[in-house]
């Protein structure tokens, strides 16, 4: 299972404008300018390839970092 | 019972019939950068739909221009299936309806099934089942949606109207039908007309008027929740074919073609990309139809694989997934399958007919 720095970058190369370097673990994605529902399916199709795991809407939505999405994926692996 | 077999029965004809009228995106009054975004997104360029014809008109075009190419005569018809969430009424139910417009007999079996996406693939089963020892010889599984296409805020941009007939014939040398089923009801509101049935009726003997007011804004496409439909569709479909396969002893990589409910090109292109499945082996209707909900497989084989099938055994593996929520896998095969040429309906093609 990847790691969460792995889990941040991924989660990175789905943001089209910001800057990977400021995206942390503790990033509260939702506040990203960009942020959009669009995203929330790029998160959900990436979690699916990448940990074989499908997050559903209620767990992006009551997620509020990256870490809290990574350990949503965790306790679904 | 998540796996059925069902022997002896096979499926000899399609036909699909849609509104001539082609409804585009263009002009609805979206700018341009909404447009592209929508139409890279959905892979819904157009549509077909009417403010006049219904489910009903659609799989009467559809049904008769089927017997016709398949030489069934009306008397022969054993048992009809209709699966729409569009019927022409809640009561009664569109297959009695067809009966009477198609003139098949007074013993001929008819039913609705209320599904969508994945009623295609619940449609075969039942009737499959109706037909399997050979008492009775023909069905016609009659799949469609009309009016489905108008309605407030951009859901019904994704809908498309059409209605598909598909003949199923007791044939003792046919390996028929695998199928591989399931249901979620946990996610009935990610897809969901609220204004349709009794739940949100206001039936109060003090207030006429509140009765009257929570029948207004009745739904004509439904609420979606996108993002929990993405997420189930993503891991369900692929599980469900899987399973099939798995269950069967099926390789779903060996088949020719995996035909998936369309539901938009997000979804559709994740799917077939996990089932690392060729994209000329994962047809797609969406382009020119949009998702046609219980129509959308047979749709999708009669104006993408005409031509390629008809003239060799082919091997089919379908996959529907949606409304409910519930999903179906089916494997089976073809040979000698007939193809319609695909009927588009005027407007005013039964403009005579008097209606209830």
């Amino acid at each position: 299972m990847k790691t969460l720095d792995e889990f941040v970058v991924l989660f990175a190369e789905q943001l089209d404008e910001t800057d990977p370097s400021n995206v942390t673990a503790q990033t509260k994605f939702r506040d990203l300018e960009e942020w959009s529902s669009l995203l929330a399916l790029s998160l959900i199709s990436m979690v699916d390839e990448e940990f074989d795991v499908t997050l559903k809407g209620d767990d992006v939505k009551n997620s509020e970092t990256i870490e809290d999405v990574y350990n949503i994926i965790v306790s679904k692996k | 019972m998540a796996f059925l077999e069902i022997k002896n029965v096979r499926i000899t004809g399609l036909a699909t019939a849609v509104p001539k009228n082609v409804i585009s995106i263009d002009n609805k009054g979206y700018d341009e950068e909404y447009i592209e975004r929508f139409i890279d997104q959905t892979g819904i360029a157009e549509r077909r739909g009417s403010n006049e014809l219904t489910s009903s008109d659609l799989l009467v075009m559809a049904a008769e221009r089927l017997m016709e190419d398949l030489h069934w005569e009306k008397e022969s018809i054993d048992a009809i299936l209709c699966v729409t969430n569009t019927p022409d009424y809640t009561l009664p139910i569109n297959a009695c309806i067809l009966q009477d417009r198609l003139g098949l007999n007074r013993e001929c079996y008819a039913q609705d099934i209320s599904l969508g996406c994945s009623g295609w693939v619940c449609g075969l089963n039942v009737l499959s089942a109706l037909l399997r020892d050979g008492k009775n010889k023909r069905g016609l599984l009659l799949t469609g949606d009309s009016k489905n296409t108008w309605g407030p805020g951009n859901n019904a941009l994704l809908f498309g109207s059409a209605g598909c007939a598909t003949a199923l014939e007791y044939d003792p040398n046919s390996d028929g039908f695998k199928f591989e089923f399931g249901t979620d009801g946990s996610g009935y509101d990610a897809i969901i007309m609220p204004k349709s049935g009794m739940r949100n009726m206001k039936l109060d003997e003090n207030s006429y008027k509140e009765f009257i007011d929570s029948f207004k804004e009745p739904n004509t496409v439904p609420d979606l929740k996108p993002i929990d439909i993405f997420s189930f569709s993503i891991s369900h479909a692929p599980k469900s074919i899987n399973a099939l396969c798995e269950h069967f002893g099926l390789d779903y990589k060996a088949c020719d073609y995996l035909v998936l409910h369309q539901a938009n090109k997000k979804i559709n292109q994740h799917i077939q990309k996990k089932m690392k499945m060729e994209p000329e082996r994962t047809p797609s209707s969406l382009r020119h139809f949009g998702n046609t909900m219980a129509a959308s497989i047979p749709i999708t084989i009669t104006t993408e694989l005409k031509g390629k099938v008809e003239n060799k055994k082919t091997n089919f593996i379908c996959c529907g997934f949606g409304v409910g929520l519930s999903w179906g896998s089916v494997a089976f095969s073809t040979e000698n399958l007939v193809i319609s040429d695909m009927i588009e309906v005027d407007d005013n093609q039964f403009e005579n007919l008097k209606w209830v």
